[in-house]
């Protein structure tokens, strides 16, 4: 058992450090505010710029292949690169389904082409992907969507609606899953295809949701013929390849996670120290100090339980249960993290932006409303725990 | 980086549960918990050969010279088993305390004892006032004579009355701060106005004692470091004692888990293995990630033991303060997913939950931990 890194590592630590404190646009430094931890429509444009100086640097794709634009690192300076980027308070990639999921489910699965053609421009923010999993009757149980594509010629037409899709607004490119074979087990008979956004047939409509912001999407398909060569990892694969993108969804994005959490969490330990209750600083009240306690120790298990996952992935084992932790606690940690933050202001927590009095801008009462959606997006906790009950205890499906 | 266990870790893990479950099963447990003194000397012995008795002492003391890490390995396999007797009390609290606080003399007189099985002792720490800092010390030993005489109570002393010698906290002086004026003393079993009572406990498997001492003499050669400065290595001893306990904790959450889902997948309710419902799918999701968070950030505090890291304090306290509430919770939901058969006698179950319930208020319950980390992160 070893945390410490190997000079290499250290000297890469120092590198990104020293990087960020020269790069961080002073405009981000600027606007934002603690607690808010997810990229508002606003800064869109910023956050596109920065994700393009960040590769330029070569800080993006830190694990990929280098002959697909990545850098051939381990997974450690990948984790050394969020905790410096948090530590920086630096602004987050805004290409991160991209990098996320895309990027490595195209350079498992896709054929030598679509590897030299994809990967390189998620990383410089030149495309930015979306994900078309979800449909108005198939949320968590994703196997039964209804989208369907038919074969015509070298083509597939395509026909149905997606939901809930984040980035589809401005996304140059969509992981598709759509049904290729409604007479095949449901499983069987879904392909994945790398869907050009710009399509005729594709209208985007934004979803309005509980924060007021429309940072998702209802995607809708008339007719829209995909070329054959867009199909990703084989005609009626699809499942095997969309199961991997969420296996690195968890993994990859699972890292970024408690870096977030942990920014989010200095946040409020700053902004309670400003706050005072009945004569006192907040912070000096027993029953508050246990509570910022207990969501210190749940977001430093996060990192330890974080780095049992990774050590098994450097040893080249199989994920263990450890791994299978990760998105729960912190859903349920960011989810009192932020119930905490109204507690902490009170009557204040009422007011959004706009009102001179709002604690931060109102910006906590806009991450409280965030936050919950975090037990729904990437699989209900609900899913997630008949996954562990099943895949990892082995208890018997229904 | 590297944060898991190494192959000859995991094969003292192998060797232990083989050897816990020939030699710990629970019919062994069952019958010490019956008895006053908790363990038989066969198995105390048994524990000397595969030389965990003195795995934490350095080899020129008469240990293996291994680390806390190590221990973790072996605390978690004791914990599965529902260890009983006086392991925790003889080498994690009075022997580290001579480890840590010793002269060259002493610690040679007792550790390499100690690891052979052949002394046992303990820590008496606490008081009828409860406390795990500094101000609970109120015992006094008194200068006289040609050393010293101690007055006073201690509560909750583990295995005080199987112990050779107690290493007994007292208050020399009143310091300025309450760890001024705090000495250890090594006081033989037989000491004059010393009485030691057990006490009627609920976890039988950790047998506890009132330790009295009235005009109690011990010479001056008694005193353990030192004079009135004893507070740091009783502050260390904790830490790592506590570290320990959460690895046995973690061992006993993680059976549970195992019970729980082993009995879920045969038992049979309207037709269906338990196991099947969602109702029952989600208390185990959420026992697995309870004991799995448990684990790392016990994981993480033996890791920051072993390498005298800063933060070891701070690592302690967050893995008492979440595996105190972690080994409870999976112990209360063990118990209601097995239903009445998890609230008999003759189930094993409650052999875990007393386990828990006596672990948490052991070194500081998760409060008392939550309340250390927020002073250690400048709340």
């Amino acid at each position: 058992m070893d945390l410490t890194l190997t000079p290499e590592q250290e000297t890469f630590r120092e590198t990104v450090r020293t990087w960020l404190r020269a790069n961080i646009p002073e405009e981000w430094a600027r606007q934002t505010v603690a607690g808010s931890d997810i990229p508002r429509v606003e800064a869109y444009d910023l956050l596109r710029r920065w994700q393009r100086t960040l590769y330029d640097a070569g800080f993006l794709g830190l694990t990929w292949p280098v002959e697909y634009g990545g850098r051939g690192l381990t997974f450690v300076e990948e984790i050394i690169l969020q905790q410096e980027m948090a530590l920086a308070k630096a602004p987050p990639v805004l290409n991160v389904l991209g990098i996320g999921m895309a990027g490595p489910t195209i350079i498992a699965y896709g054929t030598e082409e679509q590897k030299k053609r994809y990967p390189a421009k998620i990383l410089s923010c030149e495309e930015i992907w979306c994900q078309g999993y979800s449909e108005p009757n198939a949320g968590s149980d994703l196997a039964a969507l209804q989208t369907r594509a038919v074969r015509d010629g070298e083509h597939w037409v395509l026909n149905g609606q997606k939901v809930w899709t984040s980035f589809a607004q401005f996304a140059d490119w969509m992981m598709l899953l759509a049904r290729t074979d409604p007479a095949a087990p449901r499983h069987k008979g879904i392909t994945y295809f790398l869907l050009d956004m710009r399509l005729p047939g594709i209208t985007v409509k934004p979803l309005r949701q509980i924060t007021g912001d429309a940072e998702f999407n209802e995607v809708f398909f008339d007719s829209v013929r995909v070329h054959e060569s867009e199909v990703l990892g084989g005609v009626n694969s699809g499942w095997r390849v969309g199961v991997t993108t969420l296996m690195y969804e968890r993994l990859t994005l699972g890292f970024g996670l408690q870096v977030r959490l942990r920014i989010a969490l200095d946040g409020l330990i700053e902004m309670a120290r400003r706050v005072e209750k009945t004569g006192r600083a907040v912070t000096k009240d027993p029953l508050t100090r246990q509570k910022l306690a207990q969501l210190w120790i749940e977001t430093e298990s996060l990192k330890y339980t974080g780095a049992r996952a990774l050590t098994r992935l450097l040893r080249g084992e199989l994920p263990g249960p450890e791994a299978s932790a990760g998105k729960i606690t912190w859903v349920d940690v960011n989810q009192r993290l932020q119930e905490i933050a109204m507690e902490i202001q009170g009557p204040y927590s009422q007011l959004r932006r706009g009102s001179e009095w709002a604690v931060e801008g109102g910006a906590w009462a806009h991450s409280f409303l965030r936050s919950r959606a975090n037990s729904i997006e990437g699989g209900t906790t609900e899913i997630q725990k008949n996954i562990i009950a099943e895949r990892v205890l082995g208890l018997p499906k229904d | 980086m590297d944060f898991g266990f190494s192959q000859e870790q995991e094969l003292l893990r192998a060797t232990a549960r083989k050897f816990f479950e020939n030699e710990c099963p629970s019919t062994f447990v069952r019958a010490r918990m019956e008895e006053p003194v908790g363990v038989t000397d066969g198995f105390w012995n048994k524990l000397a050969e595969q030389g965990w008795l003195g795995l934490v002492y350095p080899e020129a003391l008469g240990g293996s010279g291994l680390g806390f890490v190590d221990l973790t390995v072996l605390m978690e396999e004791m914990g599965r088993c529902v260890m009983p007797g006086p392991f925790f009390s003889t080498v994690l609290l009075g022997g580290l305390a001579i480890l840590e606080a010793g002269s060259a003399a002493q610690k040679n007189e007792w550790l390499g004892k100690i690891a052979a099985g052949e002394a046992r002792t303990t820590l008496a720490l606490t008081e009828p006032n409860a406390r795990w800092d500094a101000a609970g010390v109120t015992v006094t030993a008194r200068q006289g004579g040609s050393g010293f005489v101690l007055n006073g109570t201690k509560l909750f002393v583990p295995d005080a009355h199987l112990a050779d010698v107690l290493v007994v906290a007292a208050r020399v002086a009143e310091g300025k701060s309450p760890e001024d004026g705090v000495s250890l003393f090594l006081v033989p079993r037989d000491a004059a106005g010393m009485t030691v009572a057990l006490l009627p406990t609920m976890d039988q498997t950790r047998k506890l004692c009132e330790v009295t001492f009235r005009d109690t003499p011990v010479d001056a050669g008694a005193l353990l470091g030192p004079m009135g400065a004893a507070w740091p290595s009783i502050a260390r001893v904790l830490q790592r004692a506590t570290v320990a306990l959460c690895a046995e904790m973690c061992g006993g959450a993680q059976k549970i888990l195992e019970m729980t889902t082993d009995y879920a997948k045969i038992r049979v309710a309207f037709g269906k293995p338990i196991g099947t419902y969602q109702g029952v799918k989600h208390k185990a999701a959420d026992m697995l990630v309870d004991v799995e968070n448990a684990k790392s950030l016990t994981y993480y505090a033996a890791w920051a033991m072993d390498e005298n890291a800063p933060e070891a304090g701070l690592a302690a306290s967050m893995a008492k303060a979440y595996v105190s509430d972690a080994y409870r919770k999976v112990a209360g939901t063990g118990i209601q997913l097995h239903g009445g058969i998890g609230f008999t006698w003759e189930h094993d179950l409650h052999l875990y939950f007393k386990r828990a319930k006596s672990s948490e208020f052991t070194f500081g319950d998760a409060a008392y931990h939550r309340e250390r980390v927020a002073q250690l992160i400048s709340l």
